[in-house]
């Protein structure tokens, strides 16, 4: 579906993307990482047409270059630093939509299921909203619309936990019919929502595996935590996440979505000597494994572990 | 065409909402405004008395302003949206480069147009209610002579944002572009001939080069159809073009310049990297 052939990017001298063969299907969900210029959003870049460079790149044979309109057309990205739009919320999804030929309403509908009331805001300034807000319009744009294609850039990051549940749920909804392109620095903030793992090093990639596909985007955990004294810190840390306090301070309650597991326990162990107790169950039919996603090759595992550690994957 | 059409409706309201423009809208209302309230109507300049004495005068100030405004605020915004990340965004959306392009153009021009216009149109509308006489001609032309300056600037400011990948970069050579046209306006000119380098039609050709003074020109001859105050160089003129042949040069040649300029800047833009 998507092809890179030798593509080779070069800003006056410096050799950004150095000769990337790549080839993602249908249905792909492909997490791009890599540390800062690596070359992630270069690529990118050059798969919305936006860079002039050496080599092919096609989505469905067809090059966003010079097909722009109908290749963009099936493309939805969001990008990681939101745009400074003066425009009113209400006119930049009536924009879209109309370049898109898609339904502002769907794209509405989408944005009051991640938790944004578009009413509310729909004569304010886009680059007034707060940067989570920003982000679920951006979400609901790329989704509100029949994309085959899903280009990401750090999409999660400024999500509430609520908000991101329903974001995986969204990427649920198209992991079928969709291929996605996930980029990130690190691969904890993505490595449950992927079943493929590309990281990208200097312009190359170095890493290319794929990932058993046993989290379901979908999929829930009951967590219950249990902890030796009431600690402000850490009640506000649950709060945060929609828990409920079952006495005290003391044990704490709430749902986790499956995907978000790893950033929970990334939370969670902050307060690893305050806890006495935890235990997260899975409630989706679909999961069978209790692990954080299980990477398959070499690299990959290790580039989890690292995150698990607390470092970052490069 | 939806395409363009939204593009310039969303550079439109972009601009209504920046700062650069309220300044804009401010400075040229605030001009006719300052010259109704220092009572420019009433005084007689050269045989011009009421709306064409103050028609004459918002001209001038307008030649001096217009040309630089345009050009910063325009490369400024488009290289600052550039930067900003704006470009990356709304370019990931199936717009044609085309549409993109002509429809910022198309935008912007409503903008900075719309606002010069608005004041001259609102000093004839106060003229009619106080029962002051309009010299239509002259509003006429003068409304022709600032819709093509205004074009001529916007496009040669779209050149510039096409070359230019920073902010910075852009601004300074706006500047530079307006500079070198008012160097050219005077001094430079002046200079040459002065030391006797060039013969005086090579210097009246430069002259008449320079957008800048293919304006002052047309509208000095409004009021002096014979150019005396140029002096000899209106024979020049004259010569070459009749009275009638200048004021239709002085309208197409700035147009075609920043035509010329914008399809220059839109194949630079179409070729190179956008965001």
């Amino acid at each position: 579906m998507i092809k890179f052939q030798n593509v080779v990017k070069t800003f006056r001298r410096a050799r950004v993307l150095d000769g990337i063969d790549l080839e993602i299907g249908l249905g792909e969900r492909v997490a791009l990482i890599g540390s800062n210029g690596a070359g992630k959003t270069t690529l990118i870049r050059c798969l919305l047409g936006e860079y002039t460079h050496d080599g092919l790149v096609t989505i469905e044979g067809r090059s966003p270059r010079t097909e722009r309109t109908a290749v963009l057309g099936g493309i939805g990205f969001v990008p990681q630093l939101p745009p400074p739009l003066k425009m009113p919320v209400g006119q930049l999804i009536h924009f879209a939509a109309s370049l898109c030929g898609s339904d502002p309403q769907r794209m509405v509908a989408l944005a009051r299921r991640l938790g944004l009331d578009v009413d509310g805001v729909s004569s304010r300034q886009f680059v007034r909203l707060s940067g989570g807000m920003k982000q679920k319009l951006l979400i609901a744009i790329a989704l509100g619309r029949d994309a085959r294609v899903l280009v990401m850039d750090e999409p999660a990051a400024n999500l509430d936990p609520e908000a991101r549940k329903i974001f995986f749920e969204l990427l649920a909804e198209r992991a079928e019919s969709a291929t996605m392109l996930i980029s990130s620095h690190r691969i904890n903030e993505v490595s449950t929502l992927v079943n493929r793992v590309i990281e990208l090093d200097m312009g190359k990639v170095v890493l290319d595996d794929r990932v058993a596909d046993d989290v379901s985007l979908s999929g829930r955990l009951d967590c219950r935590i249990v902890v030796k004294r009431p600690e402000p810190a850490f009640a506000k840390a649950m709060t945060g996440w929609n828990f409920t306090d079952r006495g005290g301070g003391l044990e704490w309650t709430g749902d986790v979505a499956g995907p978000d597991r790893l950033r929970f326990i990334g939370m969670t162990s902050r307060y690893v000597a305050l806890i006495s107790d935890i235990s997260l169950k899975e409630t989706d039919q679909k999961v069978g494994a209790d692990e954080a996603t299980a990477l398959q090759g070499g690299r990959a595992k290790d580039a989890l572990l690292a995150v698990a550690d607390g470092g970052t994957a490069n | 065409m939806k395409q363009l059409w939204l593009t310039a409706k969303l550079d439109i309201v972009e601009s209504l909402r920046a700062r650069w423009f309220q300044i804009y809208t401010l400075v040229f209302g605030g001009i006719v405004a300052l010259l109704f309230l220092f009572g420019l109507t009433e005084s007689r300049v050269l045989g011009f008395i009421g709306l064409s004495r103050l028609l004459v005068t918002y001209i001038q100030l307008t030649m001096a302003i217009l040309p630089i405004f345009v050009l910063i605020t325009t490369v400024r915004s488009v290289a600052g949206d550039r930067e900003a990340g704006v470009f990356e965004y709304l370019l990931s959306l199936p717009v044609s480069l085309a549409a993109w392009f002509w429809g910022k153009i198309l935008g912007r021009y409503v903008v900075i147009f719309t606002p010069v216009f608005a004041a001259m149109l609102g000093a004839v509308l106060w003229a009619l209610i106080a029962g002051i006489e309009v010299p239509w001609g002259m509003f006429g032309y003068y409304t022709a002579l600032l819709a093509v300056m205004a074009a001529c600037f916007l496009g040669i400011s779209m050149l510039i944002s096409a070359v230019a990948r920073s902010t910075d970069v852009a601004q300074g050579a706006a500047f530079l572009v307006w500079l070198t046209l008012l160097l050219f306006l005077d001094l430079i000119l002046l200079g040459v001939m002065i030391q006797g380098k060039v013969a005086p039609e090579v210097a009246v050709t430069l002259a008449l080069a320079n957008p800048l003074q293919v304006f002052r020109t047309a509208a000095l001859a409004l009021f002096d159809p014979q150019l005396i105050v140029l002096g000899p160089s209106a024979y020049v003129i004259l010569d070459l073009f009749g009275v009638t042949g200048y004021k239709i040069f002085a309208l197409a040649y700035p147009a075609i310049v920043g035509l010329a300029a914008a399809t220059l800047g839109y194949h630079l833009f179409r070729r190179g990297d956008l965001p």
